[in-house]
């Protein structure tokens, strides 16, 4: 991991709208995450969080407002039907790389083994030498516990396998941010603890950590910060304490409820 | 049965052979890259090019080979702009005229197989590339292409049979391949039934190497099907 500036966020969130087709999904979010930080975002279906996660990395385009990444903001333009596009989609891969991102359906590449996932985006963006990549490729698969998948294809793999493949296939770039988008919702409620405990490991590295789930204990025992997403907007934030013991507002409460409840 | 008739017609036959090779393997090549592009201007996403594809594909698949093959022979002629271009020594002969037709027949049927095949690759595969911040290029060449190939093959080995049994139609232009050889010889002998099952016997044998060759692809192309740990559906249907 770079060490820098620990005064300058890792990743900035300015003001960000989003809106498909007339829904308005994001109606201005601003966060700062800093190195090590472990944020939790929260919200029932359709608050946003996903697409917030996904603006980060420009998977989505915001209408308005700026993402900054280690300092350097992602330039976008206008275009003639009132959308932006990057200025520069080098620039774009380039902060890419920096930002491993973990999806819900694991999405790791059919026609790759396991190990050939993990080096592909080392070897061909980052120009590493393959042996390099391979050696480190066979540590992290290590460290995620499914050194004895190496070369098995995806196919063959659980979910939780498969999951705990793409982390390690994130992981892999040495990227400053780690976003994670519902990784564990798409798994046997069996599965869920081994993606879990590896999570848990990344947080305790002081890696830093963008998480959107539904895991409250998660979000309540490992992470520093909790933001709750409401219709677009950041409703509530704050110490995972606070925010589990005493949240302030009456969504909070309902939302927080349904899960002591279930 | 006249054995010996049978055994001098087919080595005659096979004189038609490398003419039908060449017709086939230049038309599938060339019309396999003009059908990417095709398949690349389907999905620019521009209207325009999009319309374009979309036109050459409707004019190429709805109308007979033939049709086509007699219109390129017959038709470029009339034009003094084509009889005075540089390309006029090339397309009088019965032979490029030929060529051009399979080619451009067969890329219009090519790029609907490409298209489709790419379009087969699943989008959160594609997500997961450029969040890795691979550029479009290297997306497309890394993940589209091994995948979308895979799935297009099936379709595409037909496609290259159709290809190796049309150039018969070349035939209708005076060339000598398979077929022209078998009609003149029937005409000098007046033994339909015979010449033809030996130039279909032939035809046979091309079109059995073919789909060898494209089922031994498919294999490679599909090694997550290889090693099974279970038995399931999945493999049997990938075979």
């Amino acid at each position: 991991m770079s060490t820098s500036n620990p005064t300058v966020p890792a990743v900035s969130v300015r003001d960000l709208h989003k809106r498909f087709s007339g829904l308005e999904v994001l109606k201005g979010i601003s966060l700062d995450a800093y190195e090590g930080d472990v944020i939790s975002i929260l919200g029932a279906s359709g608050s946003g969080k996903s697409t917030l996660l996904r603006c980060i990395n420009m998977l989505e385009i915001p209408e308005r407002g700026e993402v900054v990444v280690d300092g350097e903001t992602i330039g976008l333009r206008a275009r003639e039907d009132g959308r932006r596009e990057p200025v520069d989609r080098r620039q774009v891969d380039r902060i890419r790389t920096q930002l491993g991102m973990v999806f819900q359906n694991f999405n790791l590449w059919s026609h790759m083994t396991v190990v050939e996932n993990i080096i592909e985006a080392p070897v061909h963006v980052q120009g590493r030498p393959r042996a390099d990549a391979l050696r480190e490729a066979e540590a992290l698969l290590e460290k995620v516990g499914i050194a004895d998948k190496r070369d098995t294809y995806p196919v063959h793999l659980s979910g939780g396998q498969q999951q705990r493949a793409a982390i390690a296939r994130a992981l892999a770039m040495h990227p400053r941010v780690l976003l994670f988008d519902e990784p564990t919702s798409a798994l046997d409620p069996e599965l869920v603890g081994e993606v879990l405990r590896v999570m848990c490991t990344l947080a305790a590295e002081g890696r830093t950590m963008l998480v959107v789930t539904h895991e409250m204990g998660f979000a309540r025992e490992v992470s520093n910060r909790v933001i709750f997403l409401n219709q677009g907007v950041i409703e509530e934030q704050g110490k995972p304490v606070e925010l589990f013991h005493s949240p302030q507002s009456e969504r909070l409460r309902q939302f927080l409820s349904g899960y002591r409840g279930g | 049965m006249d054995i010996d008739f049978l055994g001098a017609t087919f080595v005659q036959l096979l004189r038609g052979v490398p003419l039908l090779l060449q017709l086939a393997a230049f038309s599938i090549a060339a019309g396999a890259l003009l059908a990417v592009v095709l398949a690349l201007m389907r999905l620019s996403g521009n209207s325009l090019v999009d319309a374009v594809a979309r036109g050459y594909v409707f004019v190429f698949r709805g109308t007979p080979l033939l049709v086509q093959i007699f219109l390129i022979y017959y038709g470029l002629g009339q034009f003094p702009e084509i009889r005075q271009s540089p390309a006029w020594p090339f397309l009088r002969e019965p032979y490029w005229c030929a060529m051009l037709a399979l080619t451009l027949n067969t890329a219009a049927y090519s790029s609907e197989i490409i298209r489709g095949g790419i379009l087969s690759v699943p989008f959160g595969q594609i997500e997961a590339a450029r969040a890795c911040g691979m550029s479009r290029s290297l997306v497309f060449r890394r993940i589209t292409v091994p995948q979308g190939l895979r799935v297009a093959l099936p379709a595409y080995g037909n496609e290259m049979i159709l290809m190796t049994r049309a150039t018969a139609l070349a035939s209708v232009i005076t060339l000598m391949e398979v077929t022209g050889i078998a009609s003149k010889i029937i005409s000098e002998t007046f033994r339909a039934v015979e010449v033809f099952v030996c130039a279909g016997a032939i035809y046979l044998l091309i079109n059995f190497v073919i789909s060898r060759g494209i089922a031994l692809l498919e294999r490679r192309l599909s090694p997550q099907f290889e090693v099974v740990p279970a038995p399931t559906a999945i493999p049997k249907l990938a075979r």
